[in-house]
């Protein structure tokens, strides 16, 4: 009996004593996989970078004196600023559409969700006197409002209606603009100015965002990071966010566990709007202090490079956005040799299909070592046993 | 064997097809006289389907060999068979519903006159000659949205008939009619074979097989088990062939069945206005400590049934309790607290995240748990540690819990479900086809733990087609056919003949 016993207490020990040790060799191809994702995502830039290269000399351009220019220029203090000035936004609208991809939503209407919160922050935000600390954060809560009630349209037409959130937020994307211009023109331009530069009523100061670095970099960086860092929290790391990734990763295995698709389409699609609210906030509370010309352009639709670009994760999509933003600030300096400016377009477009490339034929590699790993580590396992 | 005039028109020997981890079919022969109708019978997982794709191309064989008129094939895909005149009409049909019958018919194959253009007059005369063979009268202006499941499936062997096939497979092809419909159906066929037609049909209708097939081939557990004519046999016998003649005997348990009822179903009803039900009126106990197992053909309202169950799918009528406690109208997670465990029917799309590691996997459902969670975060440790416990427990083959499932055998992936909705110590589980293909060490594993389970108290509906399975682990036997529970069985004494009857519809009985 006692013999029996000694058995029992031994043999799972010996089991777990195996086990932990293959565990030690799971771990390792982990940190190894992330080493790997890291090497082919800077493998498929320099390979985008020469591809660029061979346009630009089928164009009759020298490739090489472009690339130095842009390393030069590039690598100065005040282009480090406008990088980090030029990625905030990309960093927070990359965000916002790659809540949408874990959850396997395709919210293409974040160019619609900056555009208009940026209208009624700042129309609203212009109306109110507020003292500072709540003046600003208010805000930006009316952005993130503004955001999330355009993309709840769309949810609702999917959850309601069945009809596919690409259509929907791209159409929306043009009934924003078209109900923007409508009520700008009709309701909210300042016509207390004459000048060419229309806007809305400027904001007061206490909405104003300050700079970290005077004229140069806006305090919404550290925003940005902020939301870069919740992003991380909510969706890798909360029960919410594991719901989230299940469905997306496997709907009708979620659905059968009770998670309600339903409703986590919904509560997806407000979190990214409403991310998408803050998108356009820099240029309206820390440059323009209003509505009017000035709000950049395509932003939602770069973010949805980023978050390819960056995985969706969260120091993937601040790589990839300061990787943008480095290209953008150096376009002028391209102009001075010139190449077209628009050159940088190209090489963010080449960049975000060979990550993308290169990335899905490292995973698929990946995959099947994994696999094959798993199955050798099972049968030393077996045969120890 | 006799001389023959005419070789046969398909010739199987040996055919041995393998899936990782399951073999499908081994030791297949199949001998196909030319000008017959042949029916292949079996239950579903037989290997019909399997067998066929083979004939078709559409997989090739590990062993066996593939004679077609006496010529030995070596089919590399589909086009290969259907040069040499094999042509296979699907269960589900593959038509284009915005498209005529015309083009539907032509697709892949456009006649062309000079310069590309598609010659439809030249496809036109033709298709109608050969629905004049045939028997049937089609529209071939019609769009194929407009023809109802008969007329489409006469598009569809038309299309095969203008690939210029002479061998026509049917995968079953009277599941989908109605009876006028098969009476038609069967009417074309016989002209086609008039014409010089050869026509193999899978089936598992035993009566529409011994009504118009010329021979009848059975099928069980992948192989080959018997040649028989029509006139030989008959239903009782034909069924006893494909459900075996030798049925395992209950395993004896130790702990009696005690009397509170864990899952209390009443009058389940599951359709769509317009529609047949699925499921139509069904109503049964589970007590603690009792399993129930549920035989049938798949496809006659088990899924919905266990949907329904969870709470996956609205019920038209129908009341659910567990433990005295109604839970008609709460959404699937709160029947899933009350608990409810669910090993689903196909663990692919409704158990697992493949693309995950496995802890989040044993997380899926229960990631709202106390000891699970961290104030709203997920606690990863004991997530962790809680997956290495089912790993332990139920011995899934695994380097570690950080491997993605996607990794793992078939068998190693089931265990871990298995393991995770019993982990929680549910008290009613919902096991469908728990051992589905699985190898045989993980079946024994994942049946003992089950038996455990329910000896400690837990409430069992067994879905399955794996009679072995059903009678070894049930204490009551329901058949489920065409939506209804057609008869309530005791395991002991159930004959092959009785559940070959029972599942096939032949014979049903008030319940």
């Amino acid at each position: 009996m006692s013999n029996d016993r000694a058995d029992e207490v031994a043999a799972p020990d010996g089991a777990a004593a195996t086990r932990s040790g293959a565990r030690r060799g799971a771990l390792s191809p982990n940190v190894q996989q992330s080493l790997v994702t890291l090497a082919s995502s800077i493998g498929a830039v320099l390979l985008a970078f020469a591809i660029c290269g061979v346009l630009l000399a089928i164009t009759g351009k020298d490739p090489i004196n472009a690339y130095t220019k842009m390393i030069e220029t590039g690598f100065t203090k005040l282009k480090f600023y406008e990088m980090i000035d030029r990625a905030t936004p990309l960093v927070i609208s990359a965000v916002a559409v790659a809540i949408g991809f874990k959850m396997n939503l395709f919210n293409i209407g974040v160019e619609g969700q900056y555009k208009i919160a940026t209208l009624f922050a700042a129309v609203i935000g212009a109306e109110v006197n507020l003292p500072k600390v709540i003046h600003l954060p208010f805000v930006l809560l009316v952005a993130v409002a503004t955001g999330a009630g355009w993309a709840w349209i769309a949810a609702f037409l999917k959850v309601k209606r069945g009809v596919n959130e690409v259509i929907s937020t791209i159409m929306l994307n043009y009934v924003a603009l078209a109900l923007m211009d409508y009520l700008f023109n009709e309701f909210w331009r300042d016509k207390s100015k004459t000048d060419l530069n229309v806007k809305t009523k400027p904001l007061p100061t206490s909405a104003w965002m300050p700079d970290i670095v005077a004229g140069r970099v806006s305090g919404f960086a550290i925003v940005a990071l902020l939301v870069a860092f919740v992003y991380w929290i909510v969706v890798f790391k909360s029960r919410f966010g594991y719901r989230l990734r299940a469905s997306g990763e496997n709907a009708v295995a979620a659905r059968t566990s009770g998670i309600s698709s339903r409703r986590m389409i919904v509560i997806a699609m407000l979190m990214s709007g409403g991310i998408a609210g803050l998108v356009g906030m820099q240029s309206v509370t820390g440059e323009i202090h209003a509505y009017g010309l000035g709000i950049p352009d395509n932003l939602g639709f770069n973010g949805i490079a980023v978050a390819l670009l960056g995985r969706n994760h969260p120091l993937g999509i601040i790589a990839a956005a300061m990787l943008f933003g480095f290209l953008d600030s150096t376009g002028a300096a391209l102009q001075l040799e010139k190449v077209p400016s628009s050159v940088i377009a190209v090489i963010q477009a080449i960049l975000v299909l060979t990550v993308v490339i290169v990335n899905q034929v490292v995973k698929k590699r990946m995959d099947r070592r994994t696999a094959q790993r798993s199955l050798e580590a099972v049968q030393t396992v077996g045969a120890a046993a | 064997m006799s001389v023959q005039a005419v070789p046969l028109a398909v010739e199987l020997t040996g055919i041995e097809k393998r899936f990782p981890g399951v073999i499908a079919n081994h030791d297949v022969d199949l001998r196909v006289r030319a000008g017959t109708i042949h029916a292949i019978v079996g239950e579903n997982g037989a290997g019909k389907s399997t067998l066929m794709k083979t004939l078709y191309g559409m997989h090739q064989p590990e062993a066996g060999t593939i004679r077609v008129n006496g010529a030995e094939q070596h089919f590399k895909s589909p086009s290969d068979a259907i040069a040499v005149g094999i042509g296979m009409v699907h269960q589900h049909f593959m038509l284009a519903d915005n498209l005529s019958v015309l083009e539907n018919v032509i697709l892949g194959l456009e006649p062309t006159v000079g310069g590309g253009r598609i010659d439809f007059g030249g496809a036109r005369r033709r298709i109608e000659e050969l629905a004049t063979a045939t028997g049937t009268t089609l529209d071939l202006d019609a769009p194929v949205s407009e023809l109802g499941v008969g007329a489409r499936q006469r598009v569809e062997i038309i299309k095969v008939l203008f690939r210029g096939a002479r061998i026509l497979i049917l995968d079953e092809p009277t599941a989908v009619l109605v009876p006028q419909e098969v009476e038609e159906l069967f009417e074309n066929l016989g002209r086609l074979i008039a014409d010089g037609a050869t026509i193999i049909f899978i089936s598992h209708k035993l009566d529409e097989v011994l009504a118009h097939a010329d021979d009848i081939t059975v099928i069980r557990q992948g192989t080959t088990v018997a040649e028989v004519k029509p006139a030989d046999v008959d239903r009782a016998a034909l069924g006893e062939l494909m459900v075996g003649s030798e049925l395992p005997s209950p395993e004896g348990r130790e702990s009696p069945i005690a009397d509170d009822v864990r899952l209390r179903v009443r009058n389940i009803t599951v359709g769509k206005p317009g529609q047949r039900n699925v499921v139509e009126d069904v109503s049964f106990d589970i007590r603690s400590g009792e399993i129930v197992g549920i035989a049938g053909v798949e496809g006659n309202g088990q899924f919905e049934l266990c949907e329904a169950i969870l709470g996956q799918t609205e019920m038209l009528t129908g009341t659910i309790e567990v433990e005295g406690r109604d839970v008609t109208s709460e959404p699937t997670r709160t029947r899933r607290d009350c608990g409810l465990g669910y090993v689903p029917f196909d663990r692919h799309r409704e158990a697992l995240l493949l693309n995950m590691p496995l802890w989040e996997n044993t997380l899926l459902g229960r990631e709202d748990e106390a000891e699970l969670a961290r104030g709203p975060l997920v606690d990863t440790r004991s997530a962790r540690a809680d997956c290495v416990e089912i790993i332990d427990r139920f011995s899934v083959l695994t380097p570690g819990e950080s491997v993605p499932a996607f990794a793992l055998s078939g068998g190693n992936q089931q265990k871990l479900v298995v393991g995770r909705e019993l982990s929680d110590r549910p008290r009613v589980l919902i096991a469908a086809h728990p051992t589905r293909g699985v190898d045989i060490g993980a079946q024994a594993a994942i049946w003992s733990e089950i038996r455990h389970a329910r000896d400690a108290g837990l409430a069992v509906l067994l879905v399955s087609a794996d009679l072995e399975e059903l009678i070894g682990l049930s204490d009551t036997l329901k058949v489920m056919f065409d939506g209804r529970i057609t008869a309530t069985l005791d395991p002991a004494n159930v004959t092959p003949a009785m559940l070959g009857s029972y599942m096939t519809g032949a014979v049903q009985e008030a319940s």
